[in-house]
C-alpha cells in the first residue's frame, strides 16, 4: 500500500483521453483553479498541464502558505532570530522567504539561530534541550499543519515546558475561497480542493462553493490519477451545468474531516483576520493564540521591525489570484529567479512562479 | 500545502506510535488520531497521524483505475 | 600517562600533544613510508607516465557518523572519486584536520579509520598531514580538508568537451542514498535498509576504462544530485540532456525517506555513484562492463544527449506520462518541507 498503482501510465493515460472526450462537449474554454501548493508540485512534476486539452484550463491559486505569508511576519521572524537567548524553529519552507531585509537564511549567517525541523515535536525537544533559552516555533501552513502546533502546544502544556512559543502564520482554507468565488476579475469555473486540508476539515466544509456560488468542485488527493480523476469530474460537471462538490479522495477525507484534531486547534487558537499576501485581508481565515495561552504567543516579544518592503514589479497578488500566468510579471524569469527570489510565489518550491519556472517556462504554450 | 504520506502503524502507546514504509520508520504522535490501530495505514504528516486510510475505498479506487486503463486500452 | 578523552587546544600546538596524537592516532592507521618520515613535506617515488592530476576537496557532514560511513570515509572517497572521474588513476592524499576542542578522541579514532580503510579500498596512501585545533563553539566537530594526486595514462583525454549528440548517459547504480541517509539521520527517521553509497569508484571507472568503449567523460552527482551534475554538464558542453524518469531507479527507502521530507531523489547527493557519458553505440557494451564490477551491479541507461534547443532548457526529464520538465540547477541545499 503505497501511491505507486496512482501513478500507473496506463490509467494516466486513459484519464486524459476522458477528460478530450468530455471536453468536446463544453460550451467554451474552461478553467479550473487548484488552491494547494502540494497539487502544484504535483501537477507540475508530472507535467500534467500538457496532457490536458487546450480548452481545459488549469491555474494554481493562493494555495502556498509561505507564498501568501506577509513580509511582516518573516520580518518579525527574522527579529526574533536575532534576539539573544532565542532559538527560532522553523519548517525548511520558510527559510528562504525573502523580507523586507533578507530572509531567515540570511540571518543565520549573521548570527542568528535558526533551525529547520520537520516537525514541530523536534522543536519541542530543543525547548527541553535548551531551558535557558526561548524556542519559537513559526506557526505556518493550512488545516493541514495547524493541529501539528496545536498539539505540539498540548505536550509543552502537560509537560510544563515554559520556553515554548509559537508565532502563529496559520491560515484556514474556506475563507479564500469564498473571496475567490465571488471575485469577478477571477474567472474561474471550478475548483480542486486540496485533499489533505480536507481530512481535518471534512467533505462538507465546501458544500457552500456548488450552493451559493453555482461552482463544481472536487476534493482530490495528490497522485496523477488523483488529480485527473478530479479533472474529469469537473468538466463533467461544467460540460452538464451540475455544480457539485464531490469528494474523490474517500479513502481519505470523510464527510466530518477529523474532529480530535480541530478541537486540539480550537482549544489553543481562534478564528482571525488574516492578511492574504496578494488578497488582502480576509475576515476569519487564519488563527491566533488564544488570550488564555499567550504566555505561549511570541507576538508579544517587542522586537524591532523595518517598514514592510512589498518588492516594486512584483506581481505576486495577481498570480496567487490566478489572473495572470507568472511570465505575465515583468519579474518573472529576469530579476525573479529560485536563485534569486524577490517574491514569495518564487521563492517556495510549491510557489505559482518557482513550479513554473522550474516545470513549464520552456513550454512556449499559453495557458500551459 | 499537505506533504502527507501513508504509512503503516508498526507500534503504538496510549499517545505514540512508531509507522515504518518500505522498512523506514519513524516516531509519531497520534494525538491527533487516538484511534488508529496497530496495522492501520496512517497519513503522517510533520510527525503527527492526521489520518487513517480505508484500504476499502484505496483498493475501490485501484480496481476503479484498473478498469478505466483496460477500458481505454481496449478502445 | 593516562590520555586526554578529549582533542585539547594543545593538540593543535604543534608540541608535544601533536606529535603524542600523530603517532597515536594517525600514524598506525596510515601506515605508509612516507608519512612514517614525519616530515615536513613527503617525498614521494616517481610518478608513473602521464599527466598529474591534482585535486583538493573539503568535507563536513552532519552526523559525522552515518550508516554506510563516517566523515573520514567520506573525504577519502570524495576525493579519490574526483581523480578517478577525470580519467586518473588516483594514488596519494594528503588529509588536514580543523578539530573543535573537546571532540571525542573514539569519535576522532572513528573518521581516522575511516579515512584508512577508503585509503585501502581506494589503493591510495595518505601522505601528508596537519591537525589545527580551535576553541569550542568555533568548529562543528571536525573539517577535513584533502588534495589528492593521481596520474592520467597518456593518451586518456576525457572531459565535458568530448560530450556530443547521441552520447548515452549511464549511472552506476540507484541514487540518493547517501543524502537521503544523511537527512533521514537529521530528522529521526531510521531504517536497517538505508545506507550511504559512500564508496571509492577508482576499481569502477578503471574497469569502464578498460571495456574497449568510447567514454567522453564522467561525473560524480555528489552535492545537488543527479539533477544538478547533469545540469552542469550540459551547460559546460553546450549539448541537452535528456534522462528517462522510468529508467532512474530510486531505492523504496530511499523514495520514501524523500517522500517523507519533500525531497526530490533527483537532486539528493551520491557518494559512491559514477555517471558516465558514453558514445551511443557503446551504451550496451559500457553498462555490462559496470556490471560486472561490485558497486555497478545495477548500472543503466538513464539519458541521452541530444543537440541544444536555442532557449531550450539543457536538461529535461522524459516523464513515465510522455511529458517532459526542465531539471534546473538546485537554488541552494534542499531543505525538508511540509508543504
Amino acid at each position: 500500500m503505497n501511491d505507486i498503482g496512482f501513478g500507473d501510465p496506463a490509467a494516466v493515460k486513459a484519464l486524459i483521453a476522458r477528460i478530450a472526450r468530455t471536453a468536446e462537449r463544453l460550451p467554451r474554454r474552461v478553467t479550473l483553479m487548484e488552491v494547494c501548493g502540494t497539487h502544484t508540485h504535483a501537477i507540475a512534476a508530472a507535467g500534467i498541464r500538457r496532457l490536458l486539452p487546450p480548452h481545459v484550463r488549469l491555474i494554481a491559486g493562493p494555495g502556498c502558505p509561505v507564498c501568501v505569508t506577509p513580509v511582516g511576519y518573516v520580518d518579525r521572524a527574522e527579529a526574533l532570530a536575532q534576539c539573544a537567548d532565542t532559538i527560532v524553529c522553523t519548517f525548511g519552507d520558510l527559510m528562504r522567504v525573502p523580507s523586507s531585509t533578507g530572509s531567515l537564511e540570511a540571518v543565520c549567517a549573521r548570527g542568528g539561530d535558526v533551525r529547520v525541523v520537520y516537525s514541530p515535536r523536534d522543536a519541542l525537544q530543543i525547548a527541553r534541550e535548551n531551558q535557558g533559552k526561548t524556542v519559537v516555533f513559526l506557526g505556518v501552513g493550512f488545516e493541514t499543519t495547524a493541529p501539528t502546533i496545536a498539539g505540539a502546544l498540548a505536550e509543552a502544556e502537560a509537560g510544563e515546558i515554559t520556553n515554548f512559543l509559537v508565532l502563529s502564520g496559520h491560515k484556514t482554507m474556506p475563507a479564500p475561497l469564498r473571496v475567490l468565488a465571488a471575485d469577478p476579475e477571477v474567472k474561474v469555473d471550478a475548483f480542486l480542493l486540496p485533499g489533505h486540508v480536507s481530512v481535518i476539515i471534512g467533505a462538507r466544509a465546501y458544500t457552500f462553493l456548488a450552493a451559493e456560488h453555482g461552482k463544481p468542485a472536487a476534493i482530490v488527493g495528490f497522485t496523477p490519477t488523483d488529480v485527473l480523476r478530479g479533472v474529469e469530474e469537473l468538466v463533467a460537471c461544467l460540460a452538464d451545468g451540475r455544480p457539485e462538490v464531490i469528494n474523490l479522495y474517500k479513502r481519505a477525507v470523510s464527510d466530518d474531516g477529523n474532529v480530535t484534531a480541530r478541537a486540539t486547534v480550537d482549544r489553543f487558537f481562534r478564528a482571525s483576520d488574516a492578511v492574504w499576501r496578494g488578497l488582502g485581508a480576509i475576515p476569519a481565515s487564519g488563527l491566533a493564540l488564544r488570550t488564555e495561552f499567550s504566555h505561549r504567543d511570541a507576538e508579544r516579544i517587542e522586537v524591532a521591525l523595518p517598514e514592510p518592503v512589498e518588492p516594486p514589479g512584483c506581481r505576486c497578488g495577481d498570480v496567487l489570484k490566478g489572473t495572470i500566468d507568472p511570465p505575465e510579471c515583468p519579474l518573472f524569469g529576469a530579476a525573479c529567479t529560485p536563485a534569486a527570489a524577490i517574491g514569495a510565489c518564487m521563492v517556495s518550491s510549491e510557489g505559482t512562479c518557482a513550479a513554473w519556472y522550474r516545470h513549464e517556462r520552456y513550454a512556449g504554450r499559453a495557458g500551459a | 500545502m499537505c506533504l502527507a504520506v501513508p504509512m503503516k502503524l508498526v507500534e503504538r502507546d496510549e499517545f505514540g506510535g512508531v509507522v515504518e514504509l518500505d522498512g523506514v520508520r519513524r516516531e509519531i504522535s497520534l494525538m491527533l488520531q487516538p484511534d488508529a490501530r496497530l496495522g492501520d495505514y496512517v497519513l503522517v504528516h510533520a510527525g503527527y497521524v492526521i489520518g487513517i486510510v480505508d484500504e476499502a475505498e484505496a483498493h475501490a479506487t485501484l480496481e476503479l483505475l484498473r478498469q478505466i486503463a483496460d477500458a481505454e486500452a481496449a478502445g | 600517562m593516562k590520555k586526554a578523552e578529549r582533542i585539547l587546544l594543545a593538540h593543535g600546538g604543534g608540541g608535544r600533544l601533536t606529535h603524542e596524537l600523530v603517532r597515536e592516532a594517525f600514524l598506525p592507521a596510515f601506515a605508509n613510508s612516507a608519512l612514517a618520515t614525519l616530515s615536513d613535506s613527503a617525498i614521494l617515488a616517481e610518478l608513473p607516465p602521464g599527466r598529474p592530476a591534482l585535486t583538493t576537496d573539503a568535507f563536513v557532514v552532519d552526523p559525522p557518523v552515518f550508516s554506510g560511513g563516517d566523515l573520514g570515509y567520506l573525504s577519502v572517497c570524495g576525493t579519490v572519486n574526483d581523480l578517478a572521474v577525470a580519467g586518473a588513476q588516483p594514488l596519494y592524499l594528503t588529509w588536514a584536520l580543523i578539530l573543535e576542542e573537546g571532540l571525542e578522541r573514539d569519535l576522532l579514532a572513528t573518521f581516522v579509520a575511516g579515512a584508512a580503510r577508503g585509503a585501502r579500498e581506494a589503493g591510495v596512501s595518505i601522505v601528508a598531514g596537519d591537525t589545527k585545533v580551535v576553541p569550542r563553539g568555533k568548529g562543528d566537530r571536525a573539517f577535513v580538508v584533502t588534495s589528492g594526486l593521481g596520474v592520467v595514462p597518456p593518451g586518456r583525454d576525457l572531459g565535458d568537451h568530448r560530450i556530443v549528440a547521441g552520447d548515452a548517459v549511464l549511472v552506476s547504480g540507484p541514487i540518493g542514498d547517501h543524502g537521503a541517509t544523511v537527512m533521514a539521520a537529521r530528522h529521526g527517521l531510521s531504517s536497517d535498509r538505508l545506507a550511504s553509497d559512500c564508496a571509492p569508484l577508482a576499481g569502477l571507472t578503471a574497469a569502464l576504462l578498460a571495456a574497449g568503449v568510447g567514454v567522453h567523460a564522467m561525473h560524480d552527482p555528489t552535492r545537488g544530485g543527479v539533477a544538478t551534475t547533469c545540469a552542469e554538464t550540459a551547460a559546460r558542453a553546450d549539448v541537452r540532456i535528456v534522462l528517462d524518469q522510468a529508467a532512474v531507479s530510486v531505492r523504496p527507502e530511499v523514495m520514501t525517506v524523500c517522500e517523507v521530507l519533500g525531497l526530490d531523489p533527483l537532486y539528493v547527493a551520491c557518494e559512491g555513484r559514477l555517471l558516465a557519458w558514453v558514445g551511443g553505440g557503446d551504451a550496451d557494451k559500457a553498462v555490462a562492463a559496470l556490471r560486472a564490477h561490485p558497486l555497478g551491479r545495477d548500472a543503466a541507461v538513464i539519458g541521452r544527449v541530444e543537440q541544444p534547443r536555442p532557449g531550450g532548457a539543457p536538461v529535461v526529464l522524459a516523464t513515465r506520462y510522455g511529458t517532459e520538465r526542465p531539471l534546473d540547477m538546485l537554488a541552494g541545499a534542499e531543505l525538508p518541507r511540509i508543504c
